[in-house]
Protein backbone atom coordinates (compact mmCIF):
# COMPACT_ATOMS: atom_id res chain seq x y z
CA UNK A 1 0.00 0.00 0.00
CA UNK A 2 2.71 2.24 1.07
CA UNK A 3 4.57 1.78 -2.22
CA UNK A 4 1.18 2.38 -4.48
CA UNK A 5 1.10 5.95 -2.51
CA UNK A 6 4.65 6.49 -3.25
CA UNK A 7 3.92 5.83 -7.30
CA UNK A 8 1.02 8.17 -6.69
CA UNK A 9 2.57 10.67 -4.85
CA UNK A 10 5.84 10.37 -8.35
CA UNK A 11 3.22 10.91 -11.30
CA UNK A 12 1.88 13.66 -9.25
CA UNK A 13 5.26 15.13 -8.75
CA UNK A 14 5.21 18.22 -10.74
CA UNK A 15 9.10 18.05 -10.98
CA UNK A 16 9.01 14.60 -13.14
CA UNK A 17 6.59 16.49 -15.38
CA UNK A 18 8.76 18.65 -17.77
CA UNK A 19 12.01 18.39 -19.95
CA UNK A 20 12.46 16.46 -22.42
CA UNK A 21 12.31 13.48 -20.60
CA UNK A 22 9.38 14.51 -18.38
CA UNK A 23 6.27 12.17 -18.01
CA UNK A 24 4.05 14.62 -20.35
CA UNK A 25 6.71 14.22 -22.87
CA UNK A 26 7.25 10.73 -22.72
CA UNK A 27 3.30 9.80 -22.73
CA UNK A 28 2.99 12.02 -25.69
CA UNK A 29 5.82 10.12 -27.21
CA UNK A 30 4.09 6.65 -25.82
CA UNK A 31 0.15 8.00 -27.04
CA UNK A 32 1.94 9.15 -30.30
CA UNK A 33 3.65 5.65 -30.69
CA UNK A 34 0.17 3.60 -30.13
CA UNK A 35 -1.68 5.66 -32.65
CA UNK A 36 0.86 5.40 -35.28
CA UNK A 37 1.19 1.28 -34.84
CA UNK A 38 -2.83 1.05 -35.03
CA UNK A 39 -2.88 3.43 -38.20
CA UNK A 40 -0.24 1.13 -40.01
CA UNK A 41 -1.65 -1.84 -38.59
CA UNK A 42 -5.03 -0.86 -39.72
CA UNK A 43 -3.99 0.46 -43.60
CA UNK A 44 -2.60 -3.26 -43.73
CA UNK A 45 -5.58 -5.07 -41.78
CA UNK A 46 -8.63 -3.15 -42.83
CA UNK A 47 -8.22 -3.97 -46.80
CA UNK A 48 -7.01 -7.93 -45.97
CA UNK A 49 -10.38 -7.87 -43.54
CA UNK A 50 -12.93 -6.07 -46.04
CA UNK A 51 -11.52 -8.31 -48.95
CA UNK A 52 -12.08 -11.72 -47.02
CA UNK A 53 -15.03 -10.39 -45.48
CA UNK A 54 -16.69 -9.55 -49.12
CA UNK A 55 -15.60 -12.25 -51.06
CA UNK A 56 -15.99 -14.94 -48.82
CA UNK A 57 -12.36 -15.90 -50.13
CA UNK A 58 -9.30 -16.94 -47.64
CA UNK A 59 -11.31 -16.63 -44.47
CA UNK A 60 -9.21 -19.87 -43.57
CA UNK A 61 -5.67 -18.27 -44.04
CA UNK A 62 -6.85 -14.88 -42.37
CA UNK A 63 -8.01 -16.87 -39.35
CA UNK A 64 -4.91 -19.14 -39.22
CA UNK A 65 -2.24 -16.11 -39.82
CA UNK A 66 -3.82 -13.83 -37.42
CA UNK A 67 -4.00 -16.55 -34.82
CA UNK A 68 -0.20 -17.67 -35.21
CA UNK A 69 0.49 -13.54 -35.13
CA UNK A 70 -1.43 -13.06 -31.87
CA UNK A 71 1.07 -16.38 -30.64
CA UNK A 72 3.95 -13.85 -31.42
CA UNK A 73 5.66 -12.98 -28.14
CA UNK A 74 6.39 -9.21 -28.86
CA UNK A 75 9.75 -9.01 -27.58
CA UNK A 76 11.28 -11.53 -29.34
CA UNK A 77 10.06 -10.00 -32.61
CA UNK A 78 11.22 -7.00 -31.20
CA UNK A 79 14.51 -8.58 -30.73
CA UNK A 80 14.42 -9.78 -33.86
CA UNK A 81 13.77 -6.43 -35.64
CA UNK A 82 16.02 -4.22 -33.86
CA UNK A 83 18.55 -6.56 -34.53
CA UNK A 84 18.04 -6.25 -38.49
CA UNK A 85 17.14 -2.71 -38.40
CA UNK A 86 19.46 -1.52 -35.57
CA UNK A 87 17.98 1.01 -32.72
CA UNK A 88 15.53 3.29 -32.81
CA UNK A 89 12.11 3.34 -33.34
CA UNK A 90 11.76 0.92 -36.37
CA UNK A 91 11.82 -2.42 -34.43
CA UNK A 92 9.62 -1.96 -32.26
CA UNK A 93 7.17 0.05 -34.17
CA UNK A 94 7.17 -3.36 -36.82
CA UNK A 95 6.74 -5.72 -33.69
CA UNK A 96 3.69 -3.17 -32.18
CA UNK A 97 1.87 -2.96 -36.11
CA UNK A 98 2.59 -6.96 -35.88
CA UNK A 99 1.09 -7.11 -32.87
CA UNK A 100 -2.20 -4.95 -33.50
CA UNK A 101 -3.30 -6.62 -37.00
CA UNK A 102 -4.80 -9.32 -35.87
CA UNK A 103 -7.82 -7.85 -33.89
CA UNK A 104 -7.84 -5.47 -37.03
CA UNK A 105 -7.89 -8.02 -39.73
CA UNK A 106 -10.91 -10.23 -37.39
CA UNK A 107 -12.66 -7.39 -36.95
CA UNK A 108 -12.92 -6.23 -40.69
CA UNK A 109 -13.88 -9.69 -41.46
CA UNK A 110 -16.10 -10.30 -38.54
CA UNK A 111 -17.76 -7.12 -38.75
CA UNK A 112 -19.11 -7.98 -42.48
CA UNK A 113 -20.25 -11.67 -41.48
CA UNK A 114 -22.31 -9.83 -39.09
CA UNK A 115 -24.24 -8.15 -41.77
CA UNK A 116 -27.87 -9.82 -42.07
CA UNK A 117 -27.05 -11.97 -45.20
CA UNK A 118 -30.79 -11.19 -46.26
CA UNK A 119 -30.34 -7.22 -46.42
CA UNK A 120 -27.41 -8.16 -48.74
CA UNK A 121 -29.82 -10.56 -51.04
CA UNK A 122 -32.42 -7.45 -50.64
CA UNK A 123 -29.79 -4.86 -52.26
CA UNK A 124 -28.39 -7.46 -55.25
CA UNK A 125 -32.04 -7.63 -55.99
CA UNK A 126 -32.80 -3.99 -56.11
CA UNK A 127 -29.63 -4.04 -58.31
CA UNK A 128 -26.79 -3.01 -56.49
CA UNK A 129 -23.07 -3.74 -57.86
CA UNK A 130 -20.55 -5.52 -56.13
CA UNK A 131 -18.83 -1.99 -55.19
CA UNK A 132 -22.10 -1.05 -53.85
CA UNK A 133 -22.68 -3.77 -51.54
CA UNK A 134 -19.46 -3.12 -50.28
CA UNK A 135 -19.34 0.95 -50.02
CA UNK A 136 -22.96 1.28 -48.82
CA UNK A 137 -24.45 -1.94 -47.06
CA UNK A 138 -21.31 -4.22 -45.69
CA UNK A 139 -18.78 -1.52 -44.63
CA UNK A 140 -21.34 1.24 -42.62
CA UNK A 141 -22.67 -2.48 -41.03
CA UNK A 142 -19.58 -3.73 -39.96
CA UNK A 143 -18.01 -0.05 -39.28
CA UNK A 144 -19.15 -0.57 -35.05
CA UNK A 145 -17.44 -4.50 -34.92
CA UNK A 146 -14.34 -2.82 -37.01
CA UNK A 147 -14.27 0.44 -34.03
CA UNK A 148 -14.06 -2.56 -31.54
CA UNK A 149 -11.31 -4.43 -33.30
CA UNK A 150 -9.22 -1.02 -33.33
CA UNK A 151 -9.72 -0.23 -29.73
CA UNK A 152 -8.77 -3.79 -28.56
CA UNK A 153 -5.53 -3.36 -30.86
CA UNK A 154 -5.21 -0.02 -29.65
CA UNK A 155 -5.01 -1.72 -25.75
CA UNK A 156 -2.80 -3.96 -26.90
CA UNK A 157 -0.20 -1.79 -28.23
CA UNK A 158 -0.99 1.20 -25.68
CA UNK A 159 0.19 -1.47 -22.91
CA UNK A 160 2.64 -3.05 -25.09
CA UNK A 161 4.67 0.24 -26.07
CA UNK A 162 6.54 0.34 -23.08
CA UNK A 163 9.02 -2.09 -25.10
CA UNK A 164 9.91 0.59 -26.68
CA UNK A 165 12.33 1.56 -24.73
CA UNK A 166 14.35 -1.76 -24.97
CA UNK A 167 16.17 -0.39 -27.75
CA UNK A 168 16.20 3.67 -26.87
CA UNK A 169 13.48 4.63 -28.96
CA UNK A 170 11.87 6.27 -24.86
CA UNK A 171 7.78 6.20 -24.30
CA UNK A 172 6.82 5.69 -20.60
CA UNK A 173 8.73 2.08 -20.75
CA UNK A 174 11.57 4.72 -20.09
CA UNK A 175 10.65 5.05 -16.53
CA UNK A 176 9.77 1.39 -16.30
CA UNK A 177 13.05 -0.10 -17.32
CA UNK A 178 15.40 2.71 -15.32
CA UNK A 179 12.81 2.27 -12.55
CA UNK A 180 13.16 -1.50 -12.31
CA UNK A 181 16.91 -1.29 -12.69
CA UNK A 182 17.82 1.17 -10.35
CA UNK A 183 14.96 -0.19 -7.75
CA UNK A 184 13.04 2.44 -8.16
CA UNK A 185 9.52 0.94 -7.66
CA UNK A 186 7.88 3.99 -7.15
CA UNK A 187 9.19 5.13 -10.68
CA UNK A 188 8.44 1.79 -11.66
CA UNK A 189 4.51 1.48 -10.12
CA UNK A 190 4.00 5.00 -11.11
CA UNK A 191 5.12 4.69 -15.14
CA UNK A 192 2.88 1.45 -14.81
CA UNK A 193 -0.35 3.68 -13.30
CA UNK A 194 0.78 6.12 -16.13
CA UNK A 195 0.05 3.51 -18.75
CA UNK A 196 -3.02 2.46 -17.08
CA UNK A 197 -4.43 5.87 -17.58
CA UNK A 198 -3.45 6.10 -20.84
CA UNK A 199 -5.15 2.60 -21.57
CA UNK A 200 -8.36 3.85 -19.64
CA UNK A 201 -9.02 7.34 -22.11
CA UNK A 202 -8.06 5.37 -25.46
CA UNK A 203 -10.98 2.68 -24.17
CA UNK A 204 -13.15 6.34 -23.49
CA UNK A 205 -12.35 7.66 -27.07
CA UNK A 206 -12.96 4.23 -28.42
CA UNK A 207 -15.90 3.24 -26.78
CA UNK A 208 -17.40 6.95 -27.88
CA UNK A 209 -16.00 6.42 -31.22
CA UNK A 210 -17.96 2.88 -31.85
CA UNK A 211 -21.48 4.31 -30.38
CA UNK A 212 -20.95 7.07 -33.00
CA UNK A 213 -20.04 4.39 -35.89
CA UNK A 214 -23.75 2.88 -35.73
CA UNK A 215 -25.57 4.11 -38.75
CA UNK A 216 -28.26 5.85 -37.74
CA UNK A 217 -30.59 3.31 -39.43
CA UNK A 218 -29.03 0.38 -37.25
CA UNK A 219 -30.38 2.16 -33.95
CA UNK A 220 -33.90 3.10 -35.14
CA UNK A 221 -34.37 -0.70 -36.36
CA UNK A 222 -32.45 -2.07 -32.91
CA UNK A 223 -35.14 0.42 -31.04
CA UNK A 224 -37.97 -0.68 -33.08
CA UNK A 225 -37.39 -4.43 -31.81
CA UNK A 226 -36.60 -3.71 -28.31
CA UNK A 227 -39.76 -1.99 -28.10
CA UNK B 1 -5.11 -23.55 -60.77
CA UNK B 2 -5.33 -20.18 -59.32
CA UNK B 3 -7.16 -20.98 -56.03
CA UNK B 4 -5.23 -23.69 -54.95
CA UNK B 5 -1.74 -21.90 -55.33
CA UNK B 6 -2.80 -19.13 -53.75
CA UNK B 7 -4.01 -20.99 -50.66
CA UNK B 8 -1.03 -23.24 -50.39
CA UNK B 9 1.25 -20.06 -50.40
CA UNK B 10 -0.86 -18.87 -47.56
CA UNK B 11 -0.79 -21.89 -46.00
CA UNK B 12 3.03 -21.65 -46.28
CA UNK B 13 3.21 -18.38 -45.37
CA UNK B 14 1.01 -19.62 -41.65
CA UNK B 15 3.29 -22.13 -41.15
CA UNK B 16 6.54 -19.42 -41.47
CA UNK B 17 4.21 -17.23 -39.07
CA UNK B 18 4.23 -20.47 -36.54
CA UNK B 19 7.95 -21.62 -36.94
CA UNK B 20 8.55 -17.32 -36.06
CA UNK B 21 6.54 -17.64 -32.99
CA UNK B 22 9.10 -20.91 -31.96
CA UNK B 23 12.59 -19.23 -32.10
CA UNK B 24 11.15 -16.05 -30.53
CA UNK B 25 10.33 -17.39 -27.82
CA UNK B 26 12.79 -19.48 -26.93
CA UNK B 27 15.65 -16.93 -27.31
CA UNK B 28 15.05 -13.74 -25.63
CA UNK B 29 12.58 -15.14 -23.08
CA UNK B 30 14.74 -17.89 -21.99
CA UNK B 31 16.62 -16.13 -19.44
CA UNK B 32 13.98 -14.26 -18.17
CA UNK B 33 11.40 -16.53 -16.87
CA UNK B 34 13.52 -18.07 -13.82
CA UNK B 35 13.39 -15.08 -11.87
CA UNK B 36 10.07 -14.52 -11.21
CA UNK B 37 10.15 -18.15 -9.40
CA UNK B 38 13.39 -17.98 -8.12
CA UNK B 39 13.15 -15.78 -4.96
CA UNK B 40 10.51 -18.51 -3.25
CA UNK B 41 12.45 -21.67 -4.46
CA UNK B 42 15.53 -20.48 -2.85
CA UNK B 43 13.80 -19.84 0.55
CA UNK B 44 12.93 -23.49 0.90
CA UNK B 45 15.78 -25.27 0.37
CA UNK B 46 18.00 -23.19 3.42
CA UNK B 47 20.74 -25.53 5.34
CA UNK B 48 19.95 -28.49 3.57
CA UNK B 49 22.09 -31.44 5.28
CA UNK B 50 25.57 -31.69 4.06
CA UNK B 51 24.88 -30.23 0.84
CA UNK B 52 26.76 -27.30 -0.34
CA UNK B 53 24.09 -24.87 -2.46
CA UNK B 54 25.78 -23.24 -4.91
CA UNK B 55 23.58 -20.22 -6.50
CA UNK B 56 24.58 -18.16 -9.49
CA UNK B 57 23.15 -14.54 -10.71
CA UNK B 58 20.73 -14.73 -13.88
CA UNK B 59 23.65 -14.27 -16.17
CA UNK B 60 25.00 -16.84 -18.18
CA UNK B 61 28.58 -15.90 -17.54
CA UNK B 62 28.06 -16.56 -13.51
CA UNK B 63 26.48 -19.60 -14.00
CA UNK B 64 29.25 -20.78 -15.68
CA UNK B 65 31.50 -19.85 -12.94
CA UNK B 66 29.38 -21.33 -10.59
CA UNK B 67 29.03 -24.77 -12.31
CA UNK B 68 33.18 -24.32 -12.27
CA UNK B 69 33.17 -24.44 -8.22
CA UNK B 70 29.92 -27.08 -8.11
CA UNK B 71 32.00 -29.53 -10.44
CA UNK B 72 35.42 -28.77 -8.59
CA UNK B 73 33.87 -29.56 -5.32
CA UNK B 74 32.22 -33.09 -6.62
CA UNK B 75 35.42 -33.79 -8.47
CA UNK B 76 36.45 -34.07 -4.76
CA UNK B 77 33.96 -35.85 -3.21
CA UNK B 78 31.82 -33.04 -1.89
CA UNK B 79 27.60 -33.15 -2.57
CA UNK B 80 26.24 -30.08 -4.04
CA UNK B 81 23.37 -28.54 -4.85
CA UNK B 82 22.86 -25.87 -7.66
CA UNK B 83 20.72 -22.95 -7.37
CA UNK B 84 21.02 -20.45 -10.52
CA UNK B 85 19.62 -18.15 -12.21
CA UNK B 86 18.54 -15.77 -9.37
CA UNK B 87 18.48 -12.79 -10.10
CA UNK B 88 20.16 -9.05 -8.71
CA UNK B 89 21.67 -8.80 -5.58
CA UNK B 90 18.95 -7.61 -3.73
CA UNK B 91 17.01 -10.84 -4.31
CA UNK B 92 20.22 -13.17 -3.63
CA UNK B 93 22.08 -11.66 -1.20
CA UNK B 94 19.78 -12.11 1.46
CA UNK B 95 19.40 -15.54 1.03
CA UNK B 96 23.07 -15.91 0.75
CA UNK B 97 23.38 -13.87 4.71
CA UNK B 98 20.32 -16.36 5.80
CA UNK B 99 22.57 -19.51 5.18
CA UNK B 100 19.97 -20.90 2.44
CA UNK B 101 22.97 -20.48 -0.12
CA UNK B 102 26.44 -21.18 0.69
CA UNK B 103 28.05 -20.42 -2.36
CA UNK B 104 28.00 -17.56 -4.51
CA UNK B 105 29.80 -16.40 -7.44
CA UNK B 106 30.69 -12.80 -6.77
CA UNK B 107 32.10 -9.56 -8.78
CA UNK B 108 34.50 -7.62 -6.06
CA UNK B 109 33.95 -3.67 -6.99
CA UNK B 110 30.00 -3.83 -7.03
CA UNK B 111 29.39 -6.51 -3.82
CA UNK B 112 31.74 -3.94 -2.44
CA UNK B 113 29.36 -0.75 -3.17
CA UNK B 114 26.43 -3.26 -2.00
CA UNK B 115 27.46 -3.40 1.18
CA UNK B 116 29.30 0.06 1.68
CA UNK B 117 28.38 2.94 -0.90
CA UNK B 118 30.94 4.85 0.45
CA UNK B 119 33.80 2.50 -0.22
CA UNK B 120 37.14 4.50 -1.85
CA UNK B 121 38.71 1.31 -2.41
CA UNK B 122 39.91 1.23 -6.25
CA UNK B 123 42.38 -1.70 -6.54
CA UNK B 124 41.35 -5.17 -6.50
CA UNK B 125 43.86 -5.99 -3.05
CA UNK B 126 42.46 -3.16 -1.38
CA UNK B 127 38.43 -4.46 -2.57
CA UNK B 128 39.24 -7.90 -1.29
CA UNK B 129 40.67 -6.19 2.17
CA UNK B 130 37.61 -3.99 1.82
CA UNK B 131 35.35 -6.89 1.51
CA UNK B 132 36.58 -9.30 4.56
CA UNK B 133 35.77 -5.78 6.68
CA UNK B 134 31.86 -5.34 5.56
CA UNK B 135 30.36 -8.67 4.47
CA UNK B 136 27.78 -9.82 7.15
CA UNK B 137 28.53 -12.32 10.15
CA UNK B 138 29.27 -15.65 8.98
CA UNK B 139 30.25 -14.69 4.81
CA UNK B 140 33.52 -14.46 3.83
CA UNK B 141 34.96 -13.71 0.53
CA UNK B 142 37.63 -16.13 -1.39
CA UNK B 143 40.33 -15.22 -3.27
CA UNK B 144 39.55 -13.86 -6.30
CA UNK B 145 40.91 -14.48 -9.57
CA UNK B 146 42.28 -12.44 -11.86
CA UNK B 147 39.54 -12.53 -14.43
CA UNK B 148 37.30 -9.50 -14.35
CA UNK B 149 34.03 -8.80 -15.46
CA UNK B 150 33.15 -4.90 -15.37
CA UNK B 151 31.57 -2.60 -17.08
CA UNK B 152 33.57 -1.18 -19.93
CA UNK B 153 33.68 1.86 -22.36
CA UNK B 154 34.00 0.73 -26.16
CA UNK B 155 34.27 1.81 -29.61
CA UNK B 156 34.65 0.38 -32.65
CA UNK B 157 38.22 0.34 -34.33
CA UNK B 158 37.87 3.01 -36.87
CA UNK B 159 36.26 5.67 -34.30
CA UNK B 160 39.27 5.10 -32.28
CA UNK B 161 41.64 5.21 -35.09
CA UNK B 162 39.97 8.54 -36.56
CA UNK B 163 40.66 10.14 -32.92
CA UNK B 164 43.70 8.12 -32.14
CA UNK B 165 41.50 6.61 -28.35
CA UNK B 166 43.32 4.63 -26.55
CA UNK B 167 41.87 6.04 -23.03
CA UNK B 168 38.97 7.58 -21.53
CA UNK B 169 40.87 10.45 -21.51
CA UNK B 170 41.39 10.76 -25.30
CA UNK B 171 37.52 11.39 -25.56
CA UNK B 172 37.80 15.56 -24.31
CA UNK B 173 40.17 15.93 -27.93
CA UNK B 174 37.00 14.27 -29.92
CA UNK B 175 34.94 17.26 -31.49
CA UNK B 176 31.38 15.09 -31.79
CA UNK B 177 29.10 14.63 -29.81
CA UNK B 178 29.46 11.53 -27.96
CA UNK B 179 26.17 9.23 -27.22
CA UNK B 180 26.74 6.09 -25.49
CA UNK B 181 24.47 2.56 -25.34
CA UNK B 182 23.92 1.16 -22.03
CA UNK B 183 20.96 -0.03 -20.07
CA UNK B 184 18.77 2.88 -18.51
CA UNK B 185 20.81 2.67 -15.36
CA UNK B 186 23.93 3.07 -16.47
CA UNK B 187 22.74 6.88 -16.18
CA UNK B 188 22.36 6.73 -12.25
CA UNK B 189 26.01 4.63 -12.11
CA UNK B 190 29.03 6.33 -10.59
CA UNK B 191 30.67 5.47 -13.38
CA UNK B 192 28.45 6.61 -15.70
CA UNK B 193 28.02 10.10 -17.36
CA UNK B 194 28.15 11.91 -14.05
CA UNK B 195 31.38 9.82 -13.13
CA UNK B 196 33.22 10.46 -16.68
CA UNK B 197 32.62 14.08 -16.78
CA UNK B 198 34.09 14.46 -13.36
CA UNK B 199 37.40 12.21 -13.82
CA UNK B 200 37.81 13.18 -17.00
CA UNK B 201 35.61 16.00 -18.35
CA UNK B 202 34.12 14.27 -21.29
CA UNK B 203 30.22 15.02 -21.98
CA UNK B 204 28.25 12.08 -23.03
CA UNK B 205 24.58 11.59 -23.44
CA UNK B 206 22.71 7.79 -22.94
CA UNK B 207 21.05 6.14 -25.62
CA UNK B 208 19.60 3.31 -23.32
CA UNK B 209 19.44 0.03 -24.50
CA UNK B 210 18.13 -2.65 -22.13
CA UNK B 211 20.05 -5.71 -23.21
CA UNK B 212 23.06 -5.20 -21.17
CA UNK B 213 25.41 -4.68 -23.57
CA UNK B 214 24.79 -7.87 -25.64
CA UNK B 215 23.60 -7.89 -29.56
CA UNK B 216 21.48 -5.17 -29.76
CA UNK B 217 23.80 -2.92 -28.11
CA UNK B 218 26.97 -3.93 -29.79
CA UNK B 219 24.83 -3.11 -33.50
CA UNK B 220 23.95 0.17 -32.22
CA UNK B 221 27.74 0.62 -31.82
CA UNK B 222 28.94 -0.89 -34.97
CA UNK B 223 26.01 0.50 -37.13
CA UNK B 224 27.39 4.28 -35.86
CA UNK B 225 24.11 5.33 -34.20
CA UNK B 226 26.34 5.54 -30.83
CA UNK B 227 30.20 6.42 -30.29
CA UNK B 228 30.21 4.24 -27.30
CA UNK B 229 29.15 1.69 -25.89
CA UNK B 230 28.79 0.25 -22.05
CA UNK B 231 29.52 -3.86 -22.74
CA UNK B 232 31.11 -6.10 -19.86
CA UNK B 233 34.79 -6.66 -20.55
CA UNK B 234 34.60 -10.79 -20.38
CA UNK B 235 32.06 -10.16 -23.42
CA UNK B 236 33.25 -12.33 -26.59
CA UNK B 237 31.79 -9.85 -28.86
CA UNK B 238 34.56 -7.47 -27.90
CA UNK B 239 36.95 -9.60 -29.71
CA UNK B 240 34.63 -10.37 -32.21
CA UNK B 241 33.37 -7.25 -33.75
CA UNK B 242 37.25 -6.08 -33.12
CA UNK B 243 36.07 -3.12 -30.40
CA UNK B 244 38.43 -1.18 -28.74
CA UNK B 245 38.32 -0.83 -25.01
CA UNK B 246 39.04 2.30 -23.88
CA UNK B 247 41.36 1.97 -20.69
CA UNK B 248 40.13 3.74 -17.62
CA UNK B 249 43.77 5.36 -15.62
CA UNK B 250 41.71 7.22 -13.35
CA UNK B 251 40.00 4.12 -12.11
CA UNK B 252 36.55 5.65 -12.62
CA UNK B 253 35.16 1.87 -13.00
CA UNK B 254 35.98 -0.10 -10.10
CA UNK B 255 37.60 -3.56 -10.51
CA UNK B 256 35.53 -6.64 -10.59
CA UNK B 257 37.52 -9.64 -10.36
CA UNK B 258 35.40 -12.59 -9.94
CA UNK B 259 35.02 -13.62 -5.79
CA UNK B 260 33.38 -16.35 -4.64
CA UNK B 261 31.59 -15.45 -1.21
CA UNK B 262 31.13 -18.25 1.52
CA UNK B 263 28.65 -19.16 4.03
CA UNK B 264 30.63 -21.15 7.46
CA UNK B 265 29.66 -24.52 5.90
CA UNK B 266 32.21 -24.21 3.53
CA UNK B 267 35.34 -25.41 5.17
CA UNK B 268 38.80 -24.52 4.65
CA UNK B 269 39.13 -27.43 2.51
CA UNK B 270 36.06 -26.77 0.40
CA UNK B 271 37.58 -23.36 0.05
CA UNK B 272 40.93 -24.52 -1.07
CA UNK B 273 38.79 -26.56 -3.92
CA UNK B 274 36.93 -23.14 -5.53
CA UNK B 275 40.24 -21.13 -4.93
CA UNK B 276 42.31 -23.29 -6.86
CA UNK B 277 39.97 -23.03 -9.91
CA UNK B 278 40.11 -19.12 -9.34
CA UNK B 279 43.99 -19.39 -9.61
CA UNK B 280 43.29 -20.62 -13.06
CA UNK B 281 40.57 -18.13 -13.84
CA UNK B 282 42.29 -15.67 -15.96
CA UNK B 283 40.55 -13.11 -17.73
CA UNK B 284 41.22 -14.95 -21.48
CA UNK B 285 39.73 -17.98 -19.71
CA UNK B 286 36.45 -16.28 -18.98
CA UNK B 287 36.08 -14.59 -22.12
CA UNK B 288 36.70 -18.24 -23.73
CA UNK B 289 34.21 -19.55 -21.09
CA UNK B 290 31.62 -17.06 -22.49
CA UNK B 291 32.67 -18.12 -25.78
CA UNK B 292 31.46 -21.25 -25.53
CA UNK B 293 28.52 -19.94 -24.66
CA UNK B 294 27.16 -17.34 -26.97
CA UNK B 295 28.81 -18.52 -29.99
CA UNK B 296 28.39 -22.73 -29.81
CA UNK B 297 25.34 -22.52 -27.41
CA UNK B 298 26.97 -25.35 -25.15
CA UNK B 299 25.17 -26.17 -21.84
CA UNK B 300 27.37 -24.46 -18.52
CA UNK B 301 27.52 -28.07 -17.15
CA UNK B 302 29.39 -29.25 -20.54
CA UNK B 303 31.59 -26.00 -20.69
CA UNK B 304 32.92 -26.66 -17.27
CA UNK B 305 33.56 -30.17 -17.73
CA UNK B 306 35.58 -29.66 -20.35
CA UNK B 307 37.71 -26.48 -19.11
CA UNK B 308 38.19 -28.10 -15.70
CA UNK B 309 39.34 -31.28 -17.68
CA UNK B 310 41.71 -29.08 -19.88
CA UNK B 311 43.12 -27.64 -16.56
CA UNK B 312 43.29 -31.08 -14.83
CA UNK B 313 41.12 -29.71 -12.16
CA UNK B 314 38.03 -32.64 -12.62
Amino acid sequence: MNQLWEAVLWCLDPAQWTGPSGIAARSLEHLGYTLLAVVIAAAIAVPIGWWVGHTGRGRGAAVALSGAARALPTLGVLTLTALLLGIGLAGPMTAFVILAVPSILAAAYAGFEAVDRRVIDAARAQGYTGAQVLWQIEVPLGLPVLVGGLRSAALQVVATATLAAYVGAGGLGRYLFLGLKTQDYAMMLGSSLLVVALALVLDGVFALAGRAAVPRGVTVARRGVNA
Amino acid sequence: MKKPTRRSALALAAVAALALTGCGSSDPLGGQDTASGSPSATGGTGGSGDALVIGSQQYYSNEIIAELYAQALEAEGYTVERDYQIGQREVYLPEVESGAIDVMPEYGGNLLQYYDAEATATSPEDIQAALAEVLPQGLRPLEPAEATDQDSYNVTRAFAEKHSLTSLADLKNVDEPLKVAANSEFETRPYGPAGLKEAYGVDVTVVPVEDSGGPLTVKALVDGDVQLADIYSADPSIAAEDLVTLEDPENLILPQNVTPIASEAVDEEAAAIIEKVNAKLTPEALIGLNRESVEKEASSEDIAQAWLAGQGLS
